[in-house]
C-alpha cells in the first residue's frame, strides 16, 4: 500500500496556498483585533479631508472627502466583508446540501422537480436577481447575506447530487437500507461525510464570490447603511477620483487581497483533498 | 434530432415559466406595492384614489388570478408599463439592448482571444516559469472587482493620460462621419470591454490549460508527434481545434455572469445600456421595469445556451446531446 501523506504536508507542498493562508490569517486577526489596537470610528470626523497616505502619521492612510480615517474604515470593512463572506457561504452551502442530497438520495421525479428548481437559479443573472432582492428587501446585512446565497447554492446542489448518485449505489449504503437506517440518518450520517472534500473545496470559492458580490452591491450603494465596507468606501472614493484616487485604490487592493488569498487557500485545499489530481 | 429539440425545448420553456412565477413572487413578497410607491411619490392620497388604482392595476385581485394575468401578459410579450418613463417596459429595454449587445459580444471577444492565447502559452510549457505567472495572473484578474479595475483604468488613461473618455457611449453634439463616428464609438467602448473581459479572460485561460492539457496527452496527438510534425504544428493545428470546444460550453453558461458584471461596469463608465437602465429603475423605484429586465435578461440566457447546446452537436457530431 503507498503511503499517503497527511492533510498538512499534501497542502503545505504548495507555496501560494501557504502565501494564501497566510494572509488570510492576517486579514482575520486585523478584523477580529483591528479595532481594539487602532481605536477609531470609522464614520467619525477625525482629521482635516484629503489627507493623502503618509501626510500624517496618526492617520496613516489618510483621510476622505469627510474627514473620516481610512485605515479605521479598512479594518471595519474587514469585518464587514469576511462576516458576509462566511455567512452567506455557510447559507448557501447549506441549502445546496439539503436540495443536492434529497435530489440524489431519492432520485426519479424528486430529482427531476429539484433539477429543475436548481435551473431557474443557475438561469437567472445572479448578480441582477441580488440586486432586485437586495432593493425589494431592504439592505441589511441579513438580507444581503440571505440574497448571495439564494444565488450561490446551484453549484454546491449539483455537486452533492452527483455525489449522492453514486454512493447511493455502494454496497454500505444498501447495507444501511437493509437494517433500517431512516432516510435522514443515511443522509446526514452516512453519505454526505463521504462527499465532505469537494464541498469545502466549492465552499470556500463562494467565500470569494461572496465578498466580490457584497463589494459590487455596496459599491451601487444597496450595501447596509450602517456599516462601512470596503465596496462602499470605493462608492464613496468615486465621487472624488479625480483628485483623490487613493481613496477607491487603498479598499479595492484591500478586496483584491482577500479573494486572491482566499482563492490560493481554496486551491490548496483543492489540491490536498483530491490527491488524484495532485 | 427532432426529438432532442423538441424535448430540449419543453424544457426550456419549463425552465422560463418558473422564472416568471419567481419573479411574480420576489415583487409580491416585497413590502408594499406599486400604488403604494406611487401615492408616496405625490405626498398623499385618499384612500379611494389608492382603492381605484388598485383596480385599475388589478391589484385588488387575489394572489392567483395575478398570477394567472402576469403569466398570460408575458407570454404576449407584454411586461407592462413603467410609469415612470411613460413608456412600455418592452420597448425601453429594446432601445438599450444594442448598447449592451455591443459591450458584451466586445468584452466576450477580447476574453475569448486573451483566453486563448493566454492559455495556450500556459500549457505548452506546463511547469515552468512562464506557467506559473500565468496562472497567478488569471487568479489575480479573478480576484479583481470590475467596477474597482474601470475606476482605476480611468484614473490611469483619463485622468492621468488623457488618452480616452472616462464615460459615455459617444461625443455629445460632434459628428464626425460614418467612419469618425464608429472611431469615436470605439474609444468609448476600449475601457468598459476591457474591465468587463477582464474577470472572463481569467476563467477563459484556466479552462483553456485545462483542456490543452487534456487533450495533448491524447492518442491522436501522440501520433502526431510520432508521425514527426514539431511541436508548434501539434499544438496548434491539432490540439488546439480540439481544445476550444469547451469554451463554447463556458460562453453560455457565463452569459448570466457577463449580464450581470455589466450593470456595474456600465454604472461606472455610464454606458447607456440596460445595466444602466436596470440601475436607474433601482432608484427611482420603477419595479416594473427591474423585473421585465430581470426577466428578458433571463430569456436570453435560456435562448443562448438552447443555441449554444445545437451548436455543440453541430461542431462535434461525437456529443450525444440528447443526454
Amino acid at each position: 500500500m503507498i503511503e499517503r501523506l497527511g492533510f498538512w504536508p499534501r497542502f503545505a507542498r504548495s507555496p501560494t496556498a501557504l502565501f494564501g493562508l497566510v494572509i488570510l490569517a492576517a486579514i482575520v486577526v486585523l478584523a477580529i483585533v483591528g479595532p481594539f489596537l487602532y481605536a477609531a470610528d470609522p464614520w467619525a470626523m477625525a482629521t482635516t479631508p484629503f489627507q493623502w497616505p503618509g501626510d500624517d502619521p496618526t492617520h496613516p492612510l489618510g483621510s476622505d472627502n469627510a474627514g473620516r480615517d481610512v485605515l479605521a474604515g479598512l479594518i471595519h470593512g474587514a469585518r464587514v466583508s469576511l462576516t458576509i463572506g462566511v455567512v452567506a457561504a455557510s447559507a448557501a452551502v447549506f441549502i445546496g446540501v439539503v436540495v443536492g442530497a434529497v435530489a440524489g438520495y431519492f432520485r426519479g421525479v424528486v430529482d427531476d422537480l429539484l433539477m429543475r428548481f436548481t435551473e431557474v437559479f443557475q438561469t437567472i443573472p445572479h448578480f441582477l436577481l441580488v440586486i432586485v432582492l437586495v432593493a425589494l428587501l431592504q439592505p441589511s446585512t441579513p438580507i444581503i447575506c440571505g440574497a448571495i446565497a439564494i444565488v450561490s447554492w446551484p453549484p454546491v446542489a449539483r455537486l452533492v447530487r452527483g455525489q449522492f448518485l453514486t454512493l447511493r449505489q455502494r454496497a454500505f449504503v444498501e447495507s444501511c437500507v437493509v437494517i433500517g437506517m431512516s432516510a435522514p440518518r443515511i443522509i446526514f450520517t452516512q453519505i454526505l461525510p463521504n462527499c465532505i472534500a469537494p464541498i469545502i473545496v466549492t465552499g470556500s470559492i463562494m467565500v470569494a464570490s461572496a465578498i466580490l458580490i457584497e463589494a459590487g452591491l455596496s459599491f451601487l450603494g444597496l450595501g447596509d447603511p450602517n456599516s462601512m465596507s470596503w465596496g462602499a468606501m470605493i462608492g464613496f472614493g468615486r465621487q472624488s477620483l479625480r483628485t483623490a484616487w487613493y481613496l477607491a485604490a487603498i479598499p479595492g487592493l484591500a478586496i483584491q487581497l482577500t479573494v486572491l488569498a482566499i482563492s490560493f487557500v481554496s486551491e490548496g485545499l483543492n489540491d490536498a483533498l483530491n490527491p488524484r489530481l495532485g | 434530432m427532432g426529438r432532442f429539440l423538441l424535448r430540449r425545448l419543453a424544457q426550456a420553456l419549463l425552465v422560463l415559466v418558473l422564472i416568471a412565477c419567481t419573479n411574480f413572487l420576489i415583487v409580491n413578497a416585497a413590502p408594499g406595492d406599486m400604488v403604494d410607491v406611487m401615492a408616496g411619490e405625490s405626498g398623499a392620497a385618499d384612500a379611494a384614489y389608492l382603492a381605484a388604482l388598485r383596480e385599475k392595476y388589478s391589484l385588488d385581485k387575489p394572489l392567483p388570478v395575478r398570477l394567472g394575468r402576469y403569466l398570460g401578459a408575458l407570454a404576449t410579450l407584454d411586461l407592462g408599463h413603467s410609469f415612470r418613463h411613460n413608456e412600455s417596459v418592452v420597448a425601453l429595454i429594446l432601445s438599450r439592448f444594442p448598447a449592451t449587445l455591443l459591450l458584451m459580444f466586445s468584452a466576450l471577444g477580447i476574453a475569448l482571444v486573451g483566453g486563448v492565447v493566454l492559455g495556450v502559452a500556459a500549457a505548452r510549457r506546463p511547469g515552468s516559469l512562464r506557467d506559473s505567472v500565468i496562472s497567478v495572473v488569471a487568479l489575480l484578474g479573478y480576484s479583481t472587482p470590475l467596477f474597482w479595475f474601470g475606476l482605476m483604468l480611468t484614473v490611469l488613461m483619463s485622468v492621468k493620460l488623457g488618452l480616452l473618455p472616462s464615460s459615455g457611449m459617444s461625443t455629445i453634439g460632434e459628428d464626425f462621419g460614418t467612419l469618425g463616428n464608429a472611431v469615436d464609438v470605439g474609444k468609448h467602448l476600449l475601457m468598459p470591454a476591457v474591465t468587463l473581459a477582464l474577470f472572463y479572460i481569467s476563467t477563459y485561460t484556466r479552462l483553456m490549460r485545462a483542456s490543452m492539457l487534456e487533450i495533448s496527452g491524447m492518442d491522436f496527438a501522440r501520433t502526431a508527434k510520432a508521425k514527426g510534425l514539431n511541436e508548434r504544428q501539434v499544438a496548434y493545428r491539432h490540439v488546439l481545434r480540439n481544445a476550444i470546444l469547451p469554451l463554447v460550453s463556458l460562453f453560455g453558461v457565463q452569459l448570466g455572469a457577463v449580464l450581470g458584471g455589466s450593470v456595474v461596469v456600465e454604472v461606472v463608465f455610464g454606458w447607456p445600456g440596460l445595466g444602466t437602465l436596470a440601475f436607474d429603475a433601482l432608484f427611482q423605484r420603477d419595479y416594473n421595469l427591474l423585473m421585465g429586465i430581470l426577466f428578458l435578461s433571463s430569456v436570453l440566457v435560456v435562448l443562448v445556451n438552447l443555441g449554444v447546446d445545437l451548436l455543440y452537436s453541430v461542431l462535434d457530431p461525437r456529443i450525444e446531446v440528447g443526454r
